[in-house]
């Protein structure tokens, strides 16, 4: 029985970002070297965790390939689908199953459903928004595709510690929004430092002829950011608090659309 | 239209006032809204037991300067078209909590 114990453990990781731990348990000791690489320093040394998934590998006969993503909620369990992987979570539990194939971009995209899941009842969020920190201060950068992420992360002096280039985390903690790392990387393709701070600003990114920074007003600012908030399911009872975040974050957090030229000059304006 | 029309907000949504517009997010679509000053009083009048017709006599028609007709016949699109997106129920008959259920269920 011991022995048995031992070697669940040993096929099992822990993945903690924003001060949220999933453990990811399988029976595939290849497929957990790769969760190790994938994941380095989001893995935590801790065996408990508040989320649990079991991860099943292998062709699901289930599967509907290339198929988009869905996202539903039904007898307690939230039931999450796309081409490459089918998994299914409950809350009250809070453990779950995950079938896909030995790849970490399926576990990646259903670690970040749950974790928008998870956040949307507690004040938070994940953001499409390269994030950095600057003397103590979080900065979030949002945009779509093409407005310039990667950019202002690559353009980052040296004193800034990047969060991330693509998906920010942010929750709110003591009253306060903090910014965490995440290891969600976009062109980039580096995982954000394992660290936090509190959020000093959003600004809404364009690129243009100068650089310049303008205040949003509340209204606009509240859509923008519901624009960019990473939210999968269209549940009712997650509408509410999502809107109620965002609206709480444009009360304290002050948001600004910044229009930038490529270069490293953009950065003398963020402190 | 001789025909009473009742709106009540739909609980299936999200909303915030800000000035004198009010942002509203349905669930369904996660569809964002911004509702323009007349949009707002309807819908905050919008209880399930007033009728659609005093609503506009009564908030609508003495705050702008409005033939009560044509202010009937804007409410009445304006009221349908939120119901379409889900943001406002309609119906025939005053509606109350149960049936509000009711509705948002089906």
């Amino acid at each position: 029985m011991t022995a048995l114990a031992e070697q669940i453990d040993a096929y099992g990781v822990v993945i903690a970002i924003g001060g949220l731990s999933m453990r990811v348990n399988t029976t595939d000791y290849h497929f957990l070297e790769i969760l190790q690489s994938r994941f380095a320093g989001y893995i935590s040394p801790e065996s408990c965790s508040d989320v649990e998934f079991d991860v099943q590998l292998g062709p699901d006969p289930l599967a509907k390939p290339g198929s988009d993503l869905s996202v539903t909620h039904g007898a307690g369990r939230w039931f999450m689908q796309r081409g490459d992987f089918r998994a299914e979570w409950d809350p009250a539990t809070r453990r779950g199953t995950i079938r896909q194939e030995a790849t970490p971009y399926s576990l990646d995209t259903a670690l970040r459903i749950v974790h928008t899941l998870v956040l949307a009842r507690q004040n938070g969020f994940l953001l499409h928004a390269a994030s950095a920190i600057r003397n103590g201060k979080a900065f979030l950068f949002s945009g779509v595709s093409g407005a310039g992420k990667t950019t202002i992360s690559r353009l980052a002096p040296p004193d800034v510690s990047l969060l991330s280039d693509e998906i920010s985390y942010v929750r709110k903690r003591n009253g306060k929004y903090l910014a965490f790392g995440t290891p969600f990387a976009g062109e980039l393709a580096k995982a954000g430092e394992n660290t936090s701070a509190p959020v000093s600003a959003l600004y809404l990114l364009h690129q243009g002829p100068e650089n310049r920074v303008e205040p949003l007003g509340a209204a606009d600012a509240i859509r923008q950011l519901l624009t960019n908030i990473l939210f999968f399911a269209q549940d009712r009872e997650l509408v509410q608090p999502v809107f109620q975040t965002a609206c709480d974050f444009v009360d304290g957090i002050p948001v600004y659309r910044l229009t930038f030229v490529p270069d490293a000059r953009v950065w003398e304006m963020i402190r | 239209m001789n025909q009473k029309l009742y709106v009540a907000r739909s609980r299936r949504i999200a909303a915030r006032k800000l000035g004198d517009e009010m942002l509203v997010m349905a669930a369904e679509g996660s569809t964002l809204f911004t509702l323009n000053p007349t949009a707002t009083i309807l819908w905050q009048a919008a209880d399930g037991v007033t009728p659609l017709h005093e609503i506009v006599e009564r908030r609508i028609c003495s705050e702008f300067d409005v033939e009560a007709e044509e202010a009937m016949r804007d409410a009445e699109m304006l009221a349908q078209d939120l119901a379409r997106h889900g943001v406002l129920l309609l119906s025939d008959e005053p509606m109350i909590a149960a049936e509000l259920s009711q509705q948002e269920a089906r």
